[in-house]
């Protein structure tokens, strides 16, 4: 259902992406992993349009885009269809959990108030934060903003949901909520695009793996063949660090 | 304190007050609103780097910011006429503090807007609100409270401003305690007598700040 061709990206001097392909099915769980700097974020940025590329194309179901000329209606029609989730959470600081999500379906969907406020509670259930509903992010601890950036992100029953770094800056146990959450989400049949750090969730959770490095996809194969009989030796050494430190 | 004194100072009390109350609040209100408004548009321009207009913004804040204010009100209430203009002086006054401190407003506000995270902007764009619907919803309200306490200290400060109009004939508080200065000739106790009631005035507004403070947090509207 997303078909990306040729993606390029440079800040400045440095390129940051250097043609990118990628395929991505309905339902597909893709975990994007790979050393800090490699240009997993920038690449999930550029697909969602926060970052502008630099050339390439995207097919996104029928619908065609040339990445470096997109316009702001193509755009803001693309970014309808899915969903963001930030390392940082980026809740509206000034709105409740609830007026977080509905804020998204009221204002740029339209959508009647009472409508967006029921897909709101339901999307709050999902996450496990409806108790919390009225409830400002400064108030909330940083997996429970996730959770709500989570909800805020699926309630528009978006085709495919963007996470990065999801659980970046959380520690351990917060982390575990979150990717509980996450984990749901993939059981249901969700598309989802993970950029992570986890390797537990890309094994177990995701049902394919995409390996980057300096701009480029190493390797990208279902996650069990990853894991299990990686073939780039960048790969392999890769995996060893976290087989060293007893995290896989 | 001499009888005479204390009876000067009653009976001047209730002159004082009344022309703060009808002239000198009014002006304050009608001029800060006025620069709110000017000072949110300018800065908006600036933030949202629309052309042409975001040039005017900064030689309007430059021109503003450089030149005292009261030369702004002799320009406008002595000098316009000259070219034909001729404006009342509390009108005068009311078009040059609201232009004077929708300057320092606007910067104050500027500064806020661009001190809301670029994630907030970014949240936005994938929820799929519009630019303006962003800024309207989310960054400026968040710019506003941030902004809040500034703008406080600039309307006390513009209370005080406001004195100078007795120059262009305004007859606010100041130059009501002159005229009783200049009929009584006791200058140190109703010189005081004014500033004391400017501190009232300022001592409200102060305690309204901490009010409109608290309430703004109880809105979430904190960083966490």
């Amino acid at each position: 259902m997303l078909q990306i061709r040729n993606l390029r990206k440079s800040f400045g001097d440095l390129q940051v992406l250097k043609s990118i392909d990628l395929d991505v099915n309905k339902g597909d769980v893709v975990a994007i992993l790979g050393p800090s700097g490699s240009g997993k974020t920038t690449m999930l940025r550029c697909l969602n349009f926060l970052e502008k590329s630099d050339g390439g194309t995207m097919l996104f179901d029928d619908q065609r885009v040339d990445l470096a000329r997109v316009t702001h209606a193509e755009a803001n029609a693309l970014r309808r269809r899915t969903g963001f989730v930030f390392q940082s959470y980026n809740l509206f600081a000034n709105k409740t959990a609830l007026q977080n999500v509905t804020e998204g379906l009221i204002i740029a969907r339209k959508m009647p108030r009472r409508r967006a406020e029921e897909i709101a509670r339901a999307a709050l259930v999902k996450v496990g934060m409806d108790d919390r509903a009225d409830y400002y992010p400064s108030q909330l601890s940083g997996g429970q903003q996730q959770r709500v950036a989570i909800a805020r992100a699926i309630a528009a029953d978006p085709e495919i949901i963007y996470f990065d770094e999801p659980t970046s800056a959380l520690d351990p146990e917060l982390t575990g909520e979150v990717l509980a959450v996450m984990r749901s989400l993939a059981g249901e049949g969700r598309t989802m695009l993970v950029v992570t750090h986890e390797m537990d969730f890309a094994r177990h959770a995701a049902n394919r793996v995409v390996f980057m490095e300096q701009g480029v996809i190493v390797e990208q194969n279902t996650a069990e063949a990853f894991f299990n009989d990686p073939q780039q030796p960048r790969t392999k050494e890769f995996l060893q660090t976290y087989k060293q430190r007893s995290l896989l | 304190m001499s009888e005479r004194l204390w009876g000067i100072l009653v009976d001047s009390f209730g002159k004082i007050l009344l022309p703060g109350l009808t002239v000198t609040i009014p002006l304050t209100a009608i001029s800060f609103t006025l620069a709110l408004i000017i000072a949110v548009a300018v800065a908006l321009v600036q933030f949202a780097h629309v052309p042409v207009l975001q040039r005017l913004a900064r030689f309007y804040i430059w021109v503003i910011r450089g030149t005292p204010v009261l030369v702004q009100l002799f320009v406008v209430f002595y000098g316009l006429p000259g070219v034909g203009i001729l404006i009342e002086p509390f009108p005068a006054a009311v078009l040059v503090f609201s232009i004077n401190e929708g300057a320092y407003c606007a910067e104050t506000i500027r500064a806020a807007l661009e001190s809301v995270p670029k994630g907030q902007m970014e949240a936005g764009q994938c929820v799929g609100m519009s630019y303006l619907q962003i800024i309207r919803r989310i960054i400026l309200p968040q710019a506003l409270r941030t902004a809040f306490p500034t703008l406080a200290s600039t309307l006390i400060a513009m209370v005080k401003d406001t004195s100078l109009a007795a120059n262009i004939t305004v007859t606010e508080m100041f130059m009501t305690t002159q005229r009783i200065v200049a009929r009584t000739y006791e200058p140190l106790a109703l010189y005081i007598e004014v500033g004391l009631v400017y501190l009232l005035f300022c001592t409200v507004l102060t305690r309204l700040q901490a009010v409109g403070e608290r309430y703004l947090n109880s809105k979430g509207a904190q960083r966490s």
